[in-house]
């Protein structure tokens, strides 16, 4: 059973906050010395640790409330991909420069009105986590939607490029702001924010870079995928595996 | 004042141990020297963050991962800023960073050498940022100032990263004995492309004289690879690892520098892969740029 997930509502809301930010970190870690530029290099390892650091706190608060002794390690390198709860947007492969751009750049907006909100969580640490990680996120989103327009409203081929990455990025952000069970019992307990209240804000911070990138919104997808209760693509199985490789290996060393 | 003045009076000022500046007179000579052993130090720390990078997403801990994320950052970061210390010499980044990949430039051959295993990241930041600071530490005092001071912020850095590394073999070497044996395989492979990080022997040394004329290198090659030995073998006897015996092979040293080493060409194709799929990005950035200019110029 130690490798399963976290059943109470509670927990379970909590990992799913670290999982989105571990799966993206490990995504974007890929990176690393192999961006356009050394400039963007520094700048995607730089979320990358954030969003890395941010899960390693949600991570050993989700083990702490389920008080079952897991902490961040045996959280993040012993559950299978069915027990991950991070929303599918975040697994989706790196692809190009603009694939990973737009993908941080609908994280980021998500993030910014998620944290804004937690910070008034009944839940303290959750609160406190929030508080830090809303600095941090700003400072990404500034990163991410300055790209979006650059390249939006750069080259023919830069602005084709991205519209695409959009286009095909578009489906895995229903989830976002459409809440479940886990959400509305959350919000209930004064714990979790309203997803409505966070849809608006993202929807205008989208629209707004959208705009100023000449950028085309697309159509909201008709099909609900949901990755936050564990339903996910082809990728992330590939991509814990290869995160925990070496970890698994070697059952119980210390590192 | 004519050449010979102007040479004599900047010999006078290295030898009363004063920094030159960007604006100052200086040799044709001390300037390519610069501009080259400069460049290749950049070049080393950009090339260099492939090696680790290879264990950025298999990390075995999250701990582990953001300290090599960290490392890895910090490595970008010394590039950036030693191309900028290259720049005061009248080159650009971007002239460089084509040489690089155009493979007319060299960086160190340590890292053409590849990362198998996790005890690898160890014995890199144990070995080969150990040997980096006994070569780095004299440049804190090189007579170019924008490098001296480069190096100042570099080594402070680079310490902190040699005992992260030194930290990862210490889990190893009290660890199970397959992460032992890990570790002893790491410092096997590791030590002698370590030792030839401090370059030829001072006999076959080509541009050692001059460069401690001028102040930009203060100590042989083999007096520095001496003090390295002398520090390192203690530690590999806390660690309960032993120091692999017998003499340097300068022909390995040799080929790996013509490019001969398991990992040279993989190490610029890679460099070539990600400027060559970044165009389009730096393209864009350089056109929205302009567009910007054009609607203030509208805009006055």
């Amino acid at each position: 059973m130690s490798a399963a997930g976290i059943d109470d509502p509670h927990g379970a809301y909590v990992l799913r906050l670290a999982d989105s930010n571990l799966v993206l970190a490990q995504r974007l870690g890929e990176w690393i010395g192999h961006a356009p530029a050394l400039e963007e290099d520094l700048g995607l390892a730089n979320t990358a640790l954030d969003l890395l650091g941010q899960a390693r706190l949600l991570l050993t608060h989700a083990g702490d409330l389920e008080g079952r002794g897991r902490d961040e390690d045996a959280l993040a390198f012993l559950r299978e991909e069915r027990d991950y709860r991070n929303v599918a947007l975040v697994e989706q492969p790196n692809g190009d420069f603009g694939d990973t751009i737009v993908r941080q750049f609908l994280y980021d907006a998500w993030q910014v009105e998620l944290y804004g909100r937690l910070g008034a969580s009944r839940d303290r640490q959750l609160a406190a986590i929030a508080d830090k990680a809303l600095k941090e996120s700003n400072y990404h989103l500034r990163f991410s939607a300055g790209w979006v327009v650059r390249l939006g409203d750069g080259t023919p081929e830069s602005h084709e490029r991205v519209q695409g990455s959009l286009d095909r990025l578009w489906p895995w952000t229903v989830e976002l702001c459409e809440p479940d069970d886990i959400d509305h019992a959350m919000l209930a307990a004064g714990v979790g924010v309203d997803l409505a209240a966070v849809r608006a804000g993202w929807d205008r911070r989208v629209d707004r870079t959208l705009s100023e990138a000449t950028l085309v919104r697309p159509a909201d997808h008709p099909w609900r995928w949901f990755g936050k209760r564990g339903q996910h693509g082809e990728h992330l199985g590939r991509l814990l595996a290869e995160m925990q490789s070496l970890h698994r290996a070697h059952p119980g060393a210390q590192w | 004042m004519d050449t010979a003045a102007l040479a004599e009076r900047f010999q006078a000022r290295i030898d009363a141990d004063e920094r030159i500046e960007p604006k100052d007179w200086m040799p044709d000579a001390y300037r390519r020297t610069l501009i080259r052993q400069m460049s290749q130090h950049a070049h080393s720390e950009i090339v260099g963050m492939l090696p680790e990078g290879n264990w950025i997403t298999r990390a075995p801990t999250l701990k582990r991962k953001a300290i090599l994320m960290a490392k890895v950052q910090d490595e970008g970061g010394h590039g950036a800023y030693l191309y900028g210390a290259t720049e005061t010499l009248g080159v650009t980044r971007d002239a460089l960073i084509e040489e690089l990949l155009a493979g007319a430039a060299r960086y160190s051959s340590i890292f053409n050498y590849p990362t198998p295993t996790w005890a690898d990241i160890g014995a890199i930041g144990w070995l080969v940022d150990g040997a980096a600071i006994m070569n780095q530490i004299p440049l804190c005092r090189c007579s170019y100032g924008p490098y001296a001071r480069a190096m100042v912020r570099i080594c402070k850095e680079e310490s902190f990263h040699q005992r992260q590394g030194y930290d990862i073999m210490l889990a190893l070497a009290r660890g199970t004995d397959a992460q032992r044996r890990m570790a002893q395989e790491a410092l096997d492979r590791w030590w002698w492309p370590a030792l030839m990080m401090f370059g030829p022997p001072d006999a076959d040394s080509k541009h050692s004289a001059q460069s401690m004329r001028w102040r930009i290198k203060r100590f042989s090659n083999d007096e520095l690879r001496r003090r390295f030995i002398e520090f390192t073998v203690p530690q590999a006897e806390y660690l309960g690892l032993a120091v692999p015996q017998g003499e340097i092979d300068w022909s390995e040293f040799e080929q790996v520098l013509a490019g001969h080493g398991p990992c040279n060409r993989e190490r610029i194709a890679a460099r070539r892969r990600a400027h060559e799929s970044g165009r389009w990005v730096r393209e864009a950035a350089l056109a929205w740029a302009d567009k910007q200019r054009s609607k203030r110029r509208e805009a006055v």
